[in-house]
């Protein structure tokens, strides 16, 4: 059901090769996280955008076994 | 009419939108409660949907916006974002200055 966030750091580094992934683990449970994620190829793109990328880069796992990543983006 | 009219129809008509689990006097997940809380302390006027009473409305929503979560909030028919991207905008201002932008009243300054 959860996700380990190795792997949510790995699937963001996949699909986003210069993101500066850190993850937090909110609640202990390894079921809350909060995600933020920095990468120079953001600049110029809206927050909608930039947090897209990240969803697109987690290969449908956001909504689904992700439910509650709490997401931060931008650039370095 | 199908969903997809449905929705469309609700974020053209409504100047501002939310897609929500629960209602807005009784949120059904933080995510939506936080948005909740950010509109009401803006006195923002707003329509809020409950996902929650139909999956074809919560699996609509995504499809229309292509965003694989909920709250999903829209400002005269544009999407905005999700809790994380509303709470920042929230944070640094410039949701205030989105409403006043879109010619949305804003009772309370933050």
């Amino acid at each position: 059901m959860a996700m380990d966030a190795g792997e949510i750091e790995r699937l963001i580094r996949e699909g986003i090769p210069d993101a500066q992934v850190t993850i937090r683990d909110l609640a202990g449970d390894g079921n809350h996280y909060s995600a933020t994620v920095l990468a120079p190829s953001f600049a110029g793109k809206t927050r909608v955008q930039q947090h897209q990328l990240v969803y697109n880069a987690l290969k449908g796992n956001m909504g689904g076994v992700l439910h509650a990543l709490a997401l931060q983006t931008g650039t370095p | 009419m199908g969903i997809e009219q449905f929705i469309d129809n609700e974020v053209k008509s409504n100047d501002v939108v939310l897609f929500m689990k629960g209602t807005p006097q009784f949120p059904q997940c933080g995510f939506s409660g936080q948005v909740v809380q950010i509109l009401d302390h803006l006195g923002v006027a707003y329509k809020g949907l409950n996902v929650l009473e139909s999956l074809d409305l919560r699996d609509g929503i995504k499809a229309y916006s292509n965003w694989p979560t909920i709250p999903q909030l829209y400002i005269k028919g544009e999407f905005i974002g999700g809790c994380d991207i509303v709470r920042e905008m929230f944070q640094a201002g410039e949701l205030q200055q989105a409403f006043k932008d879109a010619g949305v009243p804003v009772a309370a300054q933050a």
